[in-house]
């Protein structure tokens, strides 16, 4: 225990104490911004809502998927890479080339 | 002392291991990882779905004298596969397998009836015991061929014998093409009749029998999409009042609605939204106040909502704020920058009430989940890990170091493992056990007492 009682502090004191002190949120937010200067200045507006909301879209064009057809049956077309997830861009897309999804025909192991 | 009878005191007495289920290898198949949780009305089914697209329920044994310790243990009853992955081909739209959410119907005779959903479909599964077969019958052999008629020269009438039992589940219904967006809630009402399912910007209503019409109730869709503020991110049915439900928003408010007021309740009866100091909003503020989460009590007066660090209680007759806050994990407050680049802060936790209302859970991460008790205001930190499954073990609460100095036994917020969430638990309608959902593993506790 200390035997001076601690002198009260002045107004000044106090204010220059309150600008010390920053929301570690805020300080969150400007390391945030250091990394990506031009993050939106929507925050958490538009462009993040419409990106959820077309969760699950693929491309996949029907015009380049019938030519392709047409041609496989002359040449071998180039085709993605095994480990492309994206089917957009520089090729043509196939069928074979589109993510397969199968169903899970493996029972789940919380049955097990 | 807490642990009254009607599962009060959530966060008071001791909670023990029960029964973890699921595999222990470390890779995990993406399609195992759970991704609902739900015990029927009387708490001896529960249901879990994964993104695989595949129910699994387990039933409750019945306590046998001559096993006194296994005290009512879940094991499966039966399992199925509810939805397949799809591809729309119209909109080049991948529709998941994922179960998003199960939700049980009231049992009205022998059989079990569960809405499932994923994005897009909700199906009504009809779950049935057969434990009776017919034999002896006159146009068919035992296993099946058919009897040649001609041979047949005298009747004889099959009789009924038992047989080992059987679970069956079939799709009774199955409501599809309602929904543009994907479908984050279902919630079936008091009437027993009718049910809702919410997607991002509409809900509608649905009446069981039916699958070929539904009403849109609730519809939020700006005429420019370029308007778009917010999204719809939960509803539930008042577990009372069959006009009543809530939803909530992607910018942290709820609105509660009344059906009898308007067809289209695209007017709110009530607006549920806790003011903001405006001077400490930052880039996170509307992400973190996003609602993950709504549940009624089982009361009905109350209502719980769980944003990305708190649980917050609302009375339904005060608007302007909640009665209950209660901080998850507040130290991730200043980790939000790293949270956001590696995409935990749109994380989906959901929240439960326990039976009697006294007590809440919810997630959080390194498989850490949390209890409030409201009346003690107590709160406690509970790890659903393989360390601590041995039977009957008492589970060690927990604690998260925030300061320079880590006490032996407490984990510093940097060594949390963010990839071990848990998003789903589910409590018991009237008893201590509880439900939760790590991953690929299913942890069943109980209470000591129990």
């Amino acid at each position: 225990m200390s035997a001076e009682s601690p002198e009260p502090a002045s107004a000044e004191e106090q204010k220059e104490m309150e600008d010390k002190v920053i929301s570690p949120e805020k300080v969150e937010e400007a390391k945030l911004k250091a990394r990506y200067p031009h993050l939106g200045q929507k925050p958490g507006g538009s462009d993040f809502l419409r990106k959820r909301l077309q969760k699950g879209q693929k491309y996949f064009d029907s015009g380049d998927y019938n030519m392709a057809k047409a041609k496989m049956k002359n040449k071998q077309l180039p085709t993605a890479t095994p480990d492309k997830t994206e089917v957009t861009g520089d090729h043509i897309p196939t069928p074979q080339d589109l993510p397969q999804r199968k169903p899970s025909l493996v029972a789940s192991k919380l049955a097990g | 002392m807490a642990g009254a009878a009607g599962g009060g005191g959530g966060a008071d007495f001791q909670w023990c291991f029960s029964q973890v289920k699921g595999a222990i290898d470390e890779d995990v198949a993406e399609a195992d990882i759970i991704s609902t949780v739900e015990f029927n009305y009387t708490g001896d089914l529960l249901a879990t779905g994964d993104k695989g697209g595949r129910v699994v329920i387990f039933q409750r044994e019945q306590e046998n004298k001559s096993r006194p310790h296994s005290r009512g243990e879940y094991n499966v009853y039966s399992t199925f596969q509810s939805h397949e992955p799809e591809f729309d081909y119209l909109k080049s739209l991948e529709i998941e397998e994922k179960i998003n959410k199960i939700r049980w119907l009231p049992q009205q005779n022998a059989a079990h009836f569960l809405l499932s959903t994923n994005d897009k479909t909700i199906k009504l599964w009809k779950i049935s015991e057969r434990d009776k077969r017919a034999e002896g019958y006159n146009l068919k052999d035992e296993d099946g061929r058919l009897r040649d008629p001609f041979r047949i020269t005298a009747l004889r009438v099959p009789i009924l014998k038992p047989m080992d039992l059987m679970v069956e589940a079939s799709p009774r219904r199955i409501f599809a093409n309602a929904h543009t967006y994907h479908i984050n809630s279902i919630s079936v009402n008091s009437d027993h009749e009718t049910y809702l399912s919410a997607d991002d910007l509409r809900i509608n209503l649905w009446h069981l029998e039916i699958t070929d019409r539904s009403f849109n109730i609730v519809d939020i869709k700006p005429a420019n999409m370029e308007e778009l503020t917010e999204v719809i991110t939960a509803a539930e049915f008042h577990p009372h009042h069959c006009n009543v439900f809530v939803y909530s928003s992607s910018k942290g408010t709820i609105r509660l609605c009344d059906m009898r007021s308007s067809a289209l309740c695209d007017r709110h009866s009530k607006f549920f939204e806790e003011p903001e100091d405006p001077s400490s909003r930052s880039f996170f503020s509307e992400i973190i106040s996003s609602i993950s989460d709504v549940k009624f009590s089982h009361s009905g007066r109350y209502m719980m909502t769980r944003d990305y660090l708190s649980v917050k209680v609302w009375d339904l007759n005060m608007e302007n704020r909640p009665v209950e806050t209660y901080q998850v994990h507040e130290y991730l407050r200043s980790k939000l920058c790293s949270l956001y680049e590696n995409d935990c802060i749109f994380d989906k936790f959901e929240c439960c009430w326990n039976g009697s209302d006294s007590a809440i859970m919810t997630g959080s991460y390194n498989n850490f989940f949390r209890m409030f008790d409201r009346n003690t205001r107590r709160d406690i930190t509970l790890e659903a890990s393989r360390e601590s499954s041995k039977p009957r073990a008492i589970l060690k609460p927990r604690k998260v170091c925030t300061g320079g100095k880590r006490k032996k036994d407490e984990i510093s917020v940097d060594s949390l493992d963010f990839n071990k969430k848990i998003l789903h638990t589910a409590w018991h309608p009237t008893e201590n056990i509880i439900a939760v959902a790590a991953t690929n593993n299913l942890y069943i506790f109980q209470d000591k007492m129990n």
